[in-house]
């Protein structure tokens, strides 16, 4: 039982991951009808905001270490510390929370310049060459981040208030056994924010109810009254930040190397498919779903009677939805058959 | 009505809530041109998309020449002779006129699959002159060679009619067959239609041309509502109240 | 006389899959032009391909590329591109995951090489075997769907397969170390015909061991095959079916042909040719790792074909070629290397261009290759094949004189 619970937890951040990716995936493919490659090198790109961030952070000077006093010792102090001591320090320490303030006008730029300067151009273009095109963008943002940060993964540590774990089965009266690292928690709850977010300015604002509109009869909506144009920037801009974001807080729970964004990629696909193509509340559903099948698949109980079932669950579970109902959990007719 | 070919028998369909056919009774005469008019979303449509497999009904049987097609692919609908000219042309735009044509002329001979992935399509003379044959029947063998894509909107019908004549149907289902055709074109299609009508094929027809309607018909049954509140012959209908009311009231 | 060039140029305008008469006119130009049937073109495209691959080794010489080992490459992702484009571009299905196809048919090979023989011929077969098994299988179920739908599943069972190849198959692919032969594998076949293997274990055909010169004509001598036979397909009236189904599948359905068939049969010989693929690099180096499987692989695959043409026959290869050749220069290049080649600028200049280069080659070669795949996809998107045409009716539209029919062929 308190196996099962960790399981739970375990799944649920990771399906954290893959619903915030997810739900820009299928928000651009709703709105702008784009099939986009290149998602899961935004979120890599989210993912080394992060480092960038703490390496900005800790850049170093040198300066004379005091505590040695019998010859002359130099140590590495980040500018930061030697400006402003302990508060410097206590940034430093928080460089992963502050990089969001990086992330979301990183993304954001990047979101605007690949729109404009890139899909834009592929809106009447087929799903292929739509497919074609992004994937080589993947493969090229992810060579320039191999070029810039080197091919090893490039551990970020999350801030040490934050560093062990809760105690979360005795919160709740349910045993010792159960504790849950503090910063996965923390990426939880960040998730479950950002899409309340996202959500909420869907439903609530004008801007959002168009959007919505917009997914459901893409040809009708134009003549709301809303410049189709900038309604395609925006979207997809918001898409990037949310990947962006997803990235960057994850980025203390799986050290970020340049092939990431491939890794879920190849997921967050399969989740928006099994969540149904275009439907928002499907991906998320379809990611915390295929995060917590994902978590139960890797349990030694499990993979001593099916050996082998972590590694395929998603995939097969992805081959059973579309077969048996072929839209997705929530997906509507007619999008993306032809 | 013995030699009824087609036998359309208490077919439902609706839409979400919406009703598009009630307790539709059609039997189509072999060798004759059974019309179906009415007004725009009486369900004529929806009525052929039943008939070739392309929307189940939600209960009721078509039966086809004693074979009952409800629920069977669309394919096997086909082979069993059934054909239908769609209401937006619906062509191969990548292919040649010519190749257009004997696709389907393949699919009669061949049926459903066949794998002749090592003989040559230079080899298939006698398909050929007839594709040609029904290019020139319908006025486009001058362009041939051509891209389908090329076409006008009245010349992709015209191939699409081509391409059904070449499966010599026992039953060619037309959509407004004539839609965005100029005048002298009609008149050829009508022509054909009647030519066609000589060698004894069964024809079902949706129209809003009463010109083509009555120069074609030998039945001619009306929708409205997904209802068929009339049927009879061209004169029978002509002068039935009902339909002036319901359709003609209106619009002549 | 007249009616007679007529009559060969509708023959031209049923099975010539590049045919457009936009660009021919009717009635024909004269009698002195006599335009070929496709079936004297496609003798004259057979004899020249033959002659272009055989002939390689001396025409590459000058490109530095005359080596056994990368011409056998160019033939052999040569083959592997052919069957991707009779799937994608005759149907327009694009598949993801094809990479699957060629990691099996490694696989397959390797374990022919361990337990029967080291001869090759059962190798190839086998391993064409077990790929069109594997074709059958994914075929039938991503074939339910279509358009993305059916490249989303492709890739998510040919990762299925390279997850599987690296975890519970271990005891058959060998992991992360990737299956070799061994010297004391049971090899039943040659064991009973008591043929001794002296040296490297290499696969051979009847005793000639396929390295060097051989293991290229080996290759070449498939890679011709597989282009006749992709050939045939492609105009042979069941190539003309898959090219209805790209163009219209609905109207396909209500014309009595049904789709699936089609799709899966052509589904099977792309995996098979892609499965060949796999054998001849287990051949031509008796390894065989899951890396092979990964879908980037599958994107390269993907790349070749769109670079060289999609639905076009030759350009595929062209494409494999150019990819693998760029692939095979620029990745060896280097920093020096690069200084050596600007040596002739002067020297700050030099130090400039090498500093802009420097990240596109070596290590940094996967970047000119996404690059390459943007650059193509946006303003090429027909491959080269179709810039060779464009360049053809231009200067065919402006120079004076006809060319003849050969020279359109030899572009193809």
């Amino acid at each position: 039982m308190d196996a099962l619970i960790l399981q739970i937890l375990n799944g649920l951040d990771k399906g954290a991951a893959y619903a915030l990716i997810a739900l820009g995936l299928t928000l651009v493919f709703g709105t702008l009808g784009v099939v986009n490659f290149a998602h899961g090198a935004l979120f890599m790109l989210g993912a080394f905001c992060a480092v960038t961030m703490q390496k900005l952070l800790t850049l170093s000077t040198r300066v004379r270490d005091e505590s040695i006093t019998f010859f002359e010792a130099y140590k590495e102090v980040p500018y930061l510390e030697s400006w402003l001591g302990d508060t410097g320090r206590i940034i430093i320490d928080y460089s992963v929370p502050l990089s969001i303030l990086l992330t979301i006008p990183v993304m954001l730029l990047v979101g605007v310049v690949m729109e404009r300067g890139l899909i834009r151009h592929f809106y009447k273009r087929s799903h292929a060459e739509q497919i074609l095109v992004t994937f080589g963008l993947a493969i090229v943002l992810q060579e320039i981040i191999k070029a810039i940060f080197g091919a090893n993964p490039v551990p970020v540590p999350a801030p040490p208030a934050v560093a062990g774990s809760a105690s979360i089965g005795e919160w709740f009266g349910l045993g010792p056994a159960i504790s849950y690292p503090w910063w996965r928690l923390v990426y939880l709850g960040f998730s479950l924010v950002i899409l309340a977010a996202v959500f909420a300015f869907l439903q609530l604002t004008t801007f959002g109810m168009t959007v919505r509109a917009g997914m459901r009869d893409r040809e009708t909506v134009g003549l709301l009254g809303i410049d189709i144009e900038k309604r395609f920037i925006i979207v997809f801009a918001l898409a990037a930040i949310v990947a962006g974001l997803a990235g960057a807080m994850y980025a203390p729970i799986l050290a970020p190397n340049y092939h990431l964004g491939m890794d879920f990629l190849v997921i967050s696909f399969v989740v928006v498919v099994v969540g149904g193509m275009g439907s928002l509340g499907g991906a998320v559903a379809a990611g915390f779903l295929l995060g917590i099948l994902q978590s139960f698949a890797s349990m030694t109980e499990v993979k001593s009677i099916l050996p082998g079932i972590d590694q395929i669950i998603i995939y097969l579970v992805a081959v059973v939805i579309l077969l048996v109902r072929p839209r997705g959990l929530m997906g509507r007719s007619g999008i993306m058959e032809t | 009505m013995n030699n009824a070919v087609l036998h359309v028998s208490e077919v439902q369909k609706s839409f979400g809530g919406l009703r598009a056919l009630t307790d539709i009774e059609l039997q189509v005469e072999k060798g004759k041109t059974h019309a179906i008019i009415g007004p725009n979303g009486a369900g004529k449509s929806t009525l052929l998309n039943v008939c070739i497999g392309r929307l189940p009904p939600d209960s009721g049987t078509v039966t086809f020449d004693g074979h009952l097609i409800t629920g069977r692919p669309p394919y096997e609908i086909n082979q069993l002779g059934v054909a239908r000219v769609f209401q937006t042309p619906e062509i191969f735009p990548d292919l040649s006129l010519l190749q257009n044509v004997m696709v389907p002329a393949f699919a009669k001979r061949d049926g459903t699959f066949r794998m002749s992935a090592l003989s040559s399509l230079e080899k298939e003379t006698d398909l050929r002159d007839e594709a040609e044959k029904l290019l020139e029947d319908v006025g486009l063998l001058q362009f041939y060679a051509k891209l389908a894509s090329s076409l006008s909107r009245g010349d992709k019908r015209r191939l699409e009619l081509a391409m059904c004549l070449i499966q010599h149907p026992k039953l060619l289902l037309l959509d407004e067959p004539t839609a965005g055709m100029s005048r002298h074109d009609t008149n050829r299609t009508i022509d054909l239609l009647k030519q066609i009508k000589e060698r004894g094929m069964t024809k079902v027809i949706i129209e809003h041309d009463m010109h083509v309607v009555f120069s074609l018909a030998d039945r001619i049954s009306v929708l409205a509502q997904g209802k068929i509140i009339a049927e009879g012959t061209p004169d029978e209908v002509r002068g039935s109240p009902r339909v002036q009311e319901a359709y003609l009231g209106g619009a002549h | 006389m007249v009616k007679k060039v007529i009559q060969k140029i509708r023959k031209a305008a049923i099975s010539d899959p590049d045919f457009e008469v936009s660009t021919r006119q009717l009635p024909p130009r004269g009698p002195e032009t006599k335009p070929m049937t496709p079936v004297d073109k496609d003798w004259i495209a057979i004899v020249a391909f033959t002659i272009i691959i055989l002939a390689m080794p001396w025409w590459l010489q000058p490109l530095g590329a005359a080596y056994p080992d990368l011409m056998q490459k160019f033939a052999i992702y040569g083959i592997f591109a052919l069957g991707f484009n009779l799937l994608f571009g005759l149907t327009g299905y694009l598949s993801f995951g094809h990479a699957a196809f060629l990691g099996v048919g490694s696989y397959a090979a390797v374990w022919s090489f361990k337990l029967f023989t080291m001869n090759i011929i059962p190798a190839v077969l086998f391993a064409m075997l077990v790929a069109g098994v594997l074709a059958v299988v994914i075929g039938f179920i991503s074939l339910r769907r279509s358009g993305i739908y059916f490249s989303i599943l492709t890739l998510a069972l040919a990762q299925m397969c390279y997850n599987l190849a690296y975890s519970v198959l271990t005891p058959i692919t060998n992991g992360e170390t990737g299956l070799r032969v061994l010297r004391d594998d049971p090899r039943y076949l040659d064991a009973a015909f008591g043929t001794e293997h002296q040296g490297v274990l290499l696969g051979s055909l009847f005793g000639e061991r396929m390295v060097g010169y051989p293991g290229f004509y080996l290759c070449a001598a498939l890679l011709i095959i597989a282009f006749y036979i992709a050939l045939r397909i492609m105009r042979s009236p069941y190539g003309m079916m898959l090219r209805a189904i790209k163009s219209n599948q609905n109207r396909m359905i209500y014309t009595g042909f049904n789709p699936r068939p089609y799709m899966l049969t052509i589904f099977i010989i792309s995996g098979m040719y892609a499965g060949l693929a796999g054998a001849l690099l287990a051949i031509t180096d008796p390894l065989a790792g899951a890396e092979r499987m990964q879908w980037t692989a599958s994107g390269e695959v993907v790349l070749m074909t769109i670079l060289g043409g999609a639905g076009t026959i030759s350009g595929p290869i062209l494409g494999a070629a150019i990819i693998k050749y760029f692939e095979n220069i620029f990745s060896a290049l280097n920093d020096s290397a690069l200084a050596s080649a600007f040596s002739f600028l002067p020297h700050s200049v030099q130090e400039f261009v090498v500093t802009i280069l420097s990240p596109f080659v070596g290590e940094g070669w996967h970047l000119t290759l996404g690059l390459l795949f943007m650059v193509i996809v946006i303003f090429l998107p027909g491959g080269i094949m179709e810039g060779i045409r464009r360049t053809y009716r231009f200067l065919r539209g402006h120079g004076r004189g006809s060319k003849s029919q050969t020279d359109l062929q030899a572009a193809e």
